[in-house]
């Protein structure tokens, strides 16, 4: 490989070919301030515009300053970060940039969590010369189910439009017009929710200002919680517990499942129950549709599509619905489990403590911002009352423990309620890309084998390739598991599906790279991928820590089925916990 | 944000196919394809850039992106007799900016904008190369040179 020796603030190094200013830096410690770029490392996808102009350094010999995120290194350059001619020019950028930017800070909904902010403490901004004579943009708010668009505080540096396009393959957002009227927007600027947008969140989570956010629900929860006629109940998914800790200066992948649980029921919920119930509920639904499909489908129904796709994820859902609406037959017709839950709660276990289920008021804590356009959805209510009422995001529920002034981190373990509350290993393990399919692998193949599962993890569905397969021996039948994350990888494999080349029986599909735990609702992790593998490590600690690992075999599950359901794939299970999907496809009106 | 809902007919989607086919539906010839658009149907509606992105398989997010970018490209059809004022620097001197505001106040339309009896359209444009005329107004293929405020009453009647 051809290197590239150069000096950077009189330290010597050798990098190879086409390695940026900035990285070179790096690797010499030095850490030069950016605001615009960002790194996903694991993606091989770096945005960088250079458009901020922070990150700018002085070459020896070049006239204007180096913008050092887009510079490559060229033999025997000298690079000086921080002459006074460097400062002074990055101070200059920064009051530019905050000269029209709002200065709501203290009442902003990423105050204390904002890249702008930081950056402008971190180069000593203490006045905007000719603030007071800047044009301020006035584009208009919009608000979508999940999230925000406030683009007075958008300052272009096109993260958003990276994650939508070259990750998630979604093309909801681009840059538009031009110069002071420049902004990020769906096509023609509609709104978000006229938009192909799916929702997934990736936009907010790496938005570097309060430009993107999601919609906050804690008011209305703080309500149902004031409301002495109502019975409120809430549900956890499993990645939450494996980075609200982060929120509260914890290190990444602790586990605060039993501190959750305290918190939870310290602010008021009537009920602490677990989404996980519910995942393993979607593993009998979705475990036993799959074999009748593959049953099918080996003596030679054609009607039975194989593969089979997870519809557990509510993006992803979206995604499909966009732009495979041609294959809205192939995922399972089986809920996520955030909808399993609350369908289960509000029949189910209304009857069981005789309350209406309209008396009944249901919350998910979600690590997901498409949770809480799903829920919003009219096929997921009964007479206009939602089986899930609200559903608030992991940064959300951090926020609301907060303002109630709760030291989580003092908090003493506690357990989840009966009987919504008891899980297997098998639902934890739904937090992380490969999880689903594997839950589903736990119990698919003793439903089939009849035998007893000798070896419970199948460590070849993990990891963090975008996208994998396996082959699981089914007793003697070779059942082919394709999985992928994030939505880009996702249409890959879709493609081959519509293409006919598709050779797997089943597909998990995750809107969000890393899986939940890399959701758009989670604590923000700016890109850095070790966050997320700390993460999947504390899922997988939990399910480990389970005595029970297999979703069929947890009592509550069977109880309920014995007591309400029936058997999988029963007619009243299809009427509480199956749905179908819609053509939501942008047609363009043509005359004959 | 609001734009005029036009519907297809069959002919001009198989033009824009054909359009984006002659271009081997490479999306890196996405201005190409547009400019070709633009010249067949005069300005460049929603529902051209949604069968553009469907056969170039460009987000029209992206689409709308290069259209609201480069100032050739309109998403607003031209008036009947398209009016240009010349802002290039021996106009803008000479008061072409004067003459510029009262068009658009006896017209009562922003530049980019087109009257709603179709009649007119207003665009701004840098140099016809005229210089000596400054300030210049073209209405459709006409020049007029040394324009005031005054005589913007005058040109308008003429196409009345």
């Amino acid at each position: 490989m051809e290197t590239i020796k150069l000096t950077i603030d009189n330290k010597e190094i050798e990098v190879p070919k086409g390695t940026t200013i900035y990285k070179a830096a790096k690797e010499l410690g030095i850490d030069i301030p950016t605001l615009c770029y960002m790194d996903l490392h694991d993606l091989n996808i770096e945005n960088k515009p250079g458009g901020c102009r922070i990150c700018v350094a002085e070459v020896q010999g070049k006239k204007n300053l180096a913008p050092t995120c887009s510079t490559n290194c060229e033999q025997g350059m000298v690079v000086k970060t921080h002459t006074t001619r460097v400062m002074n020019a990055r101070r200059t950028v920064m009051e530019f940039i905050l000269s029209d930017h709002p200065k709501d800070c203290l009442i902003c909904a990423k105050s204390g969590n904002c890249d702008l902010q930081d950056m402008s403490h971190r180069l000593g901004i203490r006045e905007i010369p000719g603030a007071e004579f800047a044009e301020m943009s006035t584009y208009r708010k919009d608000t979508s189910p999940s999230i925000i668009r406030e683009l007075d505080k958008c300052i272009m540096c096109r993260r958003c439009e990276t994650m939508c396009n070259d990750v998630q393959t979604v093309g909801a957002l681009s840059a538009v017009n031009r110069g002071f009227m420049s902004t990020v927007a769906p096509a023609f600027e509609q709104n978000l929710e006229y938009s192909t947008c799916t929702y997934c969140g990736q936009c907010v989570a790496v938005c570097p200002t309060g430009a993107l956010t999601e919609v906050n629900h804690i008011p209305q929860v703080l309500r149902a919680l004031a409301d002495p006629t109502k019975t409120v109940v809430v549900q956890t998914a499993p990645a939450v517990r494996a980075a609200l800790g982060e929120e509260f200066g914890l290190a990444p992948g602790t586990l605060v499942t039993g501190k959750m649980t305290a918190a939870l029921r310290a602010l008021g919920f009537d009920y602490v129950f677990d989404t996980d119930f519910a995942a393993d509920l979607t593993i009998m639904e979705e475990g036993t549709e799959l074999l009748d499909r593959l049953s099918r489908h080996l003596k030679g129904d054609k009607t039975a599509k194989i593969p089979i796709l997870t519809s557990c994820c509510p993006g992803w859902v979206n995604f499909f619905e966009h732009y495979f609406p041609d294959l809205k037959d192939v995922p399972s017709t089986a809920k996520s489990p955030q909808q399993m839950f609350g369908a289960i709660a509000k029949s189910y276990f209304a009857e069981k403590i005789g309350i209406n289920r309209k008396d009944m008021v249901v919350v998910s804590i979600m690590p997901c911002l498409a949770k809480k356009y799903e829920c919003q959805r009219d096929e997921f209510s009964v007479d206009g009352n939602p089986d899930v009422d609200y559903s608030i995001s992991t940064r959300e529920l951090a926020s609301f423990i907060k303002q109630a002034n709760i030291d989580i981190k003092t908090l003493h373990d506690e357990e989840f309620d009966a009987p919504l509350g008891e899980s297997t290993g098998a639902a934890v393990i739904f937090g992380a890309t490969g999880g689903v399919i594997e839950a589903a692998c736990r119990t698919a193949y003793e439903l089939y084998t009849g035998k007893k599962l000798e070896r419970l993890e199948f460590t070849e569905l993990r990891g963090m390739e975008g996208v994998r397969s396996a082959i699981i021996d089914f007793d003697g039948l070779p059942l082919n598991i394709g999985i992928a994350h994030g939505l880009g990888n996702a249409r890959k494999l879709l493609d081959d599906v519509r293409s006919g080349k598709s050779l797997f029986h089943a597909i998990e599909v995750m809107a969000c790279p890393g899986g939940c735990i890399g959701g758009g609702g989670q604590p923000l992790h700016h890109g850095n991928s070790e966050i997320i593998k700390a993460r999947a490590t504390a899922i997988y600690t939990e399910d480990r820590k389970k005595p029970i690992r297999k979703s069929h075999e947890n009592p509550f599950i069977i109880k309920l089925y014995n007591e309400y359901l029936g058997k999988p794939g029963s007619e009243k299970s299809h009427h509480l916990l199956h749905t179908h999907y819609f053509d939501k496809q942008k047609k363009v009106i043509i005359k004959k | 944000m609001s734009h005029i809902k036009i519907e297809l007919r069959k002919e001009d989607v198989d033009f824009i196919k054909g359009v984006c086919d002659s271009f081997n539906k490479d999306p890196q010839e996405l201005i190409n394809v547009l400019h070709a658009c633009q010249e067949h149907f005069g300005y460049l509606p929603a529902e051209v850039q949604e069968v553009v992105s469907e056969h170039l398989e460009v987000p029209v997010a992206k689409i709308y992106g290069v259209v609201t970018f480069y100032s050739f490209f309109t998403m607003t059809p031209k008036g009947k007799n398209p009016i240009s004022i010349c802002l290039g620097t021996a106009c803008y001197v000479r008061g072409a900016e004067k003459v510029l505001d009262e068009f658009k106040k006896e017209l009562g339309i922003q530049v980019g904008q087109t009257t709603k009896d179709n009649k007119f359209s207003l665009s701004s444009l840098r140099c016809v190369g005229a210089c000596g005329l400054a300030p210049v107004v073209l209405v459709g293929d006409k020049t007029y040179g040394r324009v005031a405020p005054d005589d913007v009453k005058n040109i308008l009647k003429e196409y009345e």
